[in-house]
């Protein structure tokens, strides 16, 4: 028991960057039906606003880390990195949707922003949490808010049914889950991480082994699912393709990102010392995750639905690295994420503009001639791809190559073996796009892409210039991360 | 004027000559660009020059320039390395490309390309090759030559594709790129083992852990040291076309000639070689990896020679002669001569180049037909070219005097006599000199000599080519004549001049030939050497004498068939059809099947799932804008809904197969721990 229940400055200072969030995206909400519907945009101006304020509260918090609330959130290297990410992912996604709104439904909205900050709160708690409990919460504010934005424009049936199918099977698993974490408290007595790893070596596992692994293959469902991992990825395609493009990266890049940092603090600190029995079920999901990303990405035609794909063997990447089950390998996770992120939105944002209003270009074929008709977005895209293959100078080759390094630092050669031919085979896909774009003349009926809005382009640039920053100049992010990396002091 | 601080600039130059053309050539006149991107490689070769000369001056052949720290951990810098071996590599590269970007003018002077862009767009990727090229053999570390590797693939498959419009061009990018991919994941996984035994990428201290004493030769039998030289190799071979990963070179041909004598035969394609000759430290520990490179590299030269030998399009035969003559070169690197690989790569730079261009101004003067049964009787209207061609093909078939001739001898007697080489492979070597000749011959005889098989039209039209194609030539033809000559066999006499090749690289192979030594030396006889060169001289100027007779007496209904072997020849040993049904047939569309099967498009597909879906969420959106209007009254129909709402859930079918597959996976993972432990 704390000897006192008020918290001091400390414990707000670590949790600050969600309590402005939170404040901010509830005075949001309120002064959004006040608002005329010619003021809206405002409201994209507001949310730029909260997110780089919860991004300094974070760097200021890092200045002093430790635990509050008893030892309820943690304020570490790790956990300030994810926070940067996911702001950082918000960021984007909210300057890609300026305007998106108005051209797809004629008005700007405001609760749209409102709950991108929202969900924000949820993937920096997830990143910050030192407790199961915490965890979950954290995971359902951002899962929330996401079924909302993958339905928000709710005349369109694509919109509806993705919204409806995420909302189904993440509640199906987050139950998985919540089952997982309740076994946990039974076992152990705790829901506290440090406290539930040191009832493991303290005999919780010769007592009840098996029902301590059953309890963590339980937890492992609900982040596998939102991870994307197969077999529990087969949700992503369908939404992917039917939300709106922003909610889509905002949902493959962010909520990717929070859920990685979930799933690695949990194994390198309350379930480290069930490591070994954990290799084997990582290693299987690992391979069997960027096998089925990349050979179902091949067969598409809607590139929607092949960058869901390829979210998914990205994930498979990352999960070699979680495999590796070491401080280089939770550093090469942190990198990865770095770099997938800015790809991720960067490519999502071009096909944002492509699509045109009602989303009507999405077809891959739907880019031909793409070089003629607006050169720059061509080139930017070319980044983006290059970077999704792994071509050096772009941040998606450290990328790779820091997780395979990892991994056969680990002596994970064969896992190592497979992945390196996995992403040869993943050039294909990525490249037939580039066929399309440069190679093919425009097809008739498609007309000038629509002009870009200066929120759009501002994300694809930032997303462009940090890729190519992360592939020429690596070193600063990755020391960070590798300081970062030490989970358990 | 210190040259050797300037190295940098070298690959920088035409960089920025890359970055000029692809962002404001649009509006260039066509003068301007035929100045600015030969004029960027003309300077670098300036500089190499320059390099190279005051190189010769130091004491120790050696400098370094390191631009700035990139990767600490890795031990990787922004670092160039001039040595006798990066030295001869510039020289190569800046020389040739030179020539060959001079040519190009003359050659792609009629390009408008399907968009009236064509001309500077190929200047562009041209100048960036050079770049990525000259990066590649200036890196003083392995990942910074990757960058160099990975993008002189990317320029190449840019400019295999420059024929957008023609769909074979798009498939030979991709299978160029593809089959390349393969081959660097060997490559990347070489250079984690490689840092992981040396703890460092420089090549500097790689080579100087290696040769520490702490590394053993690894002649028992297969270990850490031969798999980590094989993972390179597996990245050579695919950049070198080598045997498994040579099916993309042929295929490339569609790119346009100047493109396929610049990167498909002079340069970017012995990348491989210049690798591992730099890594030969670690080739010359294992023994096993070594006399793997040397049974591929002979295997690869008679086999493509083999399928040169019934190819019809002028392009493609030399395209078989490449992957040949790379054969040939890593047969050399396999025995242990790492100098002579390095030598054939010079020459054969000159020589292909040379056919390579020619066969340019042949289709050139042929209104685009590179088909040879087509052609015939052009001796007499395109005379330059023919003489100039003349002398490639003696330097190619292996004619004394000539650059072929002392580089491929060389090879076949190393492979004689080095302890690492084995007569056997010396059969097969001087097989496929016996087919070189023949090949080039039929070429040579099937396109200048005889009557003329081409239509009236075509005939109208031959013409020689511009000056600014010929001169080029005749450059090359100088160097494919004399080019050998720094590299005389010692049974002739020593001396400074004749041995100036080798002596001039034995600093880059000396961790090479110490560990060679160990293998005890062996001085087989003048005598012998001396009528092994006969033979192979005898050979050479019988495949000249086959052809002729073949191809120039007898008539076209007379020639021998080749019987059962022919369509073999001709169909490639069928090794496309092969890779077809394994790879792209069974392991990418049936797997993509299989998974196609749990992957339909609930939104395009009429599914009736989809229809129930989006009305009952409709439904509830309406029913929520209904309820903040109405107030209360349709909470109670709320209720009935959502209560029958997991009854129509089970009938979808459609997310309920999706949780279907969550619970397979659950129950998966549960089996693995209650019994699997």
């Amino acid at each position: 028991m704390p000897t006192s229940f008020i918290p001091t400055a400390a414990d707000l200072l670590r949790l600050s960057p969600d309590i402005v969030l939170t404040a901010g995206g509830a005075l949001m909400m309120v002064i959004e039906p006040l608002t005329g519907a010619a003021r809206k945009a405002r409201m994209a101006a507001i949310a730029v606003l909260l997110i780089a304020a919860a991004m300094a509260l974070s760097v200021m918090a890092y200045s002093d880390p430790g635990t509050s609330f008893s030892g309820m959130l943690v304020v570490d290297g790790f956990s300030t990195f994810f926070r940067i990410l996911v702001y950082g992912c918000g960021l984007l996604t909210v300057l890609m949707s300026v305007d998106y709104f108005k051209r797809e439904r004629g008005s700007e909205s405001g609760e749209y922003y409102a709950l991108i900050v929202f969900s924000l709160v949820g993937q920096s708690l997830m990143a910050s949490a030192n407790e199961l409990v915490l965890l979950f919460i954290g995971l359902e504010i951002s899962s929330i808010a996401g079924y909302i934005m993958a339905g928000y424009l709710r005349d369109d049936k694509r919109n509806n049914e993705s919204a409806l199918k995420y909302f189904l099977l993440g509640s199906f698993a987050t139950a998985f889950m919540l089952y997982g974490v309740a076994w946990i408290y039974g076992l152990t007595g705790s829901t506290n991480l440090d406290t539930v790893r040191r009832a493991i070596l303290g005999g919780a596992m010769e007592q009840s082994g098996q029902m301590l692994m059953i309890a963590t293959a339980l937890m492992f469902v609900g982040f596998a699912f939102k991870i994307s991992a197969a077999p529990f990825h087969v949700w992503a395609p369908d939404v992917y393709q039917g939300a709106p493009a922003p909610v889509a990266a905002f949902l493959s890049a962010g909520a990717k990102a929070a859920a990685f940092a979930m799933l690695v603090r949990v194994a390198a600190s309350a379930f480290f010392p069930l490591s070994a029995k954990w290799e084997m079920l990582l290693w299987a999901t690992a391979l069997a995750t960027m096998i089925v990303g990349n050979f179902a990405a091949l067969r598409q035609s809607n590139i929607k639905r092949m960058l869901a794909y390829s979210s998914v063997a990205h994930a498979g990447y990352i999960l070699v690295a979680v495999t590796a089950h070491s401080e280089v390998g939770i550093a090469a996770v942190m990198f990865y994420l770095a770099s997938y992120v800015l790809m991720t939105i960067g490519v999502f944002a071009v096909v944002t503009l492509v699509a045109s209003k009602g989303e009507r270009f999405v077809e891959i074929d739907d880019f031909s001639g793409l070089v003629q008709r607006q050169p720059m977005l061509a080139i930017a895209l070319t980044i983006f791809l290059f970077s999704l293959i792994g071509i050096p100078l772009t941040g998606g080759f450290f990328a790779k190559f820091y997780v395979f390094k990892a991994a056969l630092d680990s002596n994970l050669t064969w896992l190592t073996i497979l992945g390196l031919l996995n992403s040869a085979a993943a050039a294909f896909y990525y490249l037939r796009v580039l066929v399309v774009m440069y190679m093919k003349p425009a097809a008739e009926g498609a007309g000038p892409v629509d002009p870009a809005g200066i929120g759009i382009k501002a994300a694809i640039v930032a997303s462009a210039v940090g890729t190519l920053y992360l592939g020429v100049y690596p070193s600063a992010v990755l020391d960070f991360a590798g300081k970062a990396a030490q989970l358990v002091k | 004027m210190n040259f050797l601080e300037l190295i940098w600039l070298i690959p920088f130059v035409p960089l920025i000559g890359a970055g000029i053309m692809l962002l404001f050539g649009r509006g260039m006149p066509k003068q301007l660009v035929s100045l600015i991107s030969p004029g960027a490689v003309g300077i670098s070769f300036v500089l190499s020059l320059g390099a190279f000369v005051q190189l010769m001056g130091l004491e120790e052949r050696r400098h370094e320039v390191v631009l700035g720290p990139w990767i600490e951990f890795l031990k990787a810098d922004w670092g160039f390395l001039l040595d006798p071996l990066s030295g001869v590599m510039i020289m190569v590269v800046t020389g040739i490309s030179f020539l060959i970007h001079i040519y190009s003018i003359g050659y792609m002077g009629h390009e408008h390309g399907p968009r009236h862009g064509g001309f500077y767009r190929f200047f562009g990727y041209l100048n960036l090759f050079v770049f990525f090229m000259l990066m590649l053999v200036l890196a003083n570390n392995y990942v910074l030559l990757f960058v160099g590797w990975e993008g002189v693939g990317l320029c190449s498959y840019l400019l295999i594709g420059f024929y957008f419009h023609k769909k074979s061009a798009g498939d030979a990018g991709k299978k160029a790129f593809i089959v390349n991919r393969i081959g660097d994941a060997g490559f990347i996984l070489g250079m984690f083992l490689l840092f992981k035994l040396t703890g460092s990428l420089n090549f500097g201290e790689v080579s100087a852990a290696l040769t520490s004493g702490n590394f053993p030769v690894e002649a028992a039998g297969w270990g850490i040291l031969s798999t980590t030289a094989l993972l390179l190799f597996v990245g050579a071979t695919g950049k070198s076309a080598q045997i498994p990963l040579y099916v993309w070179l042929p295929d490339a041909m569609e790119g346009p000639t100047p493109v396929s004598a610049l990167i498909h035969a002079a340069t970017m394609v012995t990348a491989g070689v210049y690798m591992v000759a730099r890594s030969n430290a670690l080739f010359a520990l294992t023994p096993d990896a070594s006399t793997v490179v040397a049974v591929v590299g002979a295997a690869t030269a008679i086999f493509a020679a083999s399928i040169g030998l019934v190819q019809n399009d002028i392009k493609r035969v030399l395209a078989y002669s490449t992957v040949s003559q790379l054969g040939y070169m890593f047969l050399a690197a396999g025995v242990g001569a790492y100098w002579v690989a390095i030598f054939h790569l010079f020459t054969h730079a000159f020589f292909k180049a040379l056919l390579f261009l020619g066969s340019g101004s042949v289709i050139h003067a042929m209104s685009g037909e590179q088909d040879m049964r087509r052609m015939g009787g052009l001796k007499d209207k395109i005379p330059i070219t023919f003489r100039v061609m003349f002398i490639g093909s003696l330097a190619i078939a292996g004619i004394p005097g000539l650059a072929g001739f002392f580089s491929k001898d060389e090879i076949l007697w190393q492979t004689w006599s080095s302890p690492l080489g084995s007569h056997l492979l010396y059969v097969v070597g001087l097989a496929t000199a016996a087919m070189t000749a023949f090949y080039m011959w039929r070429l040579m005889f099937m396109t200048f000599y005889g009557e003329g098989r081409m239509d009236e039209k075509t005939k109208h039209h031959i013409h020689e080519s511009p000056a600014v194609m010929t001169v080029p030539l005749m450059i090359l033809a100088a160097g494919s004549a004399v080019g050998g000559w720094i590299g005389v066999p010692k049974v002739f006499g020593e001396n400074g001049f004749f041995q100036a090749f080798e002596h001039w690289l034995e600093p880059v192979f000396e961790p090479a030939a110490k560990v060679m030594a160990t293998h005890g030396e062996h001085h087989p006889s003048h005598a012998v050497e001396l009528g092994l060169m006969a033979l192979s001289v005898c050979i050479a100027i019988g495949g000249i004498l086959l052809a002729r007779h073949i191809y120039l007496a007898l008539k076209e209904d007379q020639r021998p068939t080749g019987g059962a072997l022919y369509p073999v020849l001709l169909n490639k040993w069928y090794v496309d059809e092969l890779y077809d049904i394994l790879f792209i047939n069974g392991l990418s569309k049936g797997g993509g099947t299989v998974l196609a099967a749990f992957d339909r498009s609930t939104i395009d597909g009429a599914v009736n799932g989809t229809a129930w879906t989006t009305r009952m969420v409709s439904k509830i959106s309406m029913w929520y804008d209904t309820w903040i209007v109405d107030g209360l009254v349709n909470l109670s129909a709320f209720f009935v809904r959502a209560a029958s709402y997991p009854m129509r859930f089970l009938h979808t079918g459609w997310v309920q197969s999706y949780a279907l597959i969550f619970v397979a996976g659950v129950l998966a993972i549960f089996g693995f721990y209650w019994w699997g432990r």
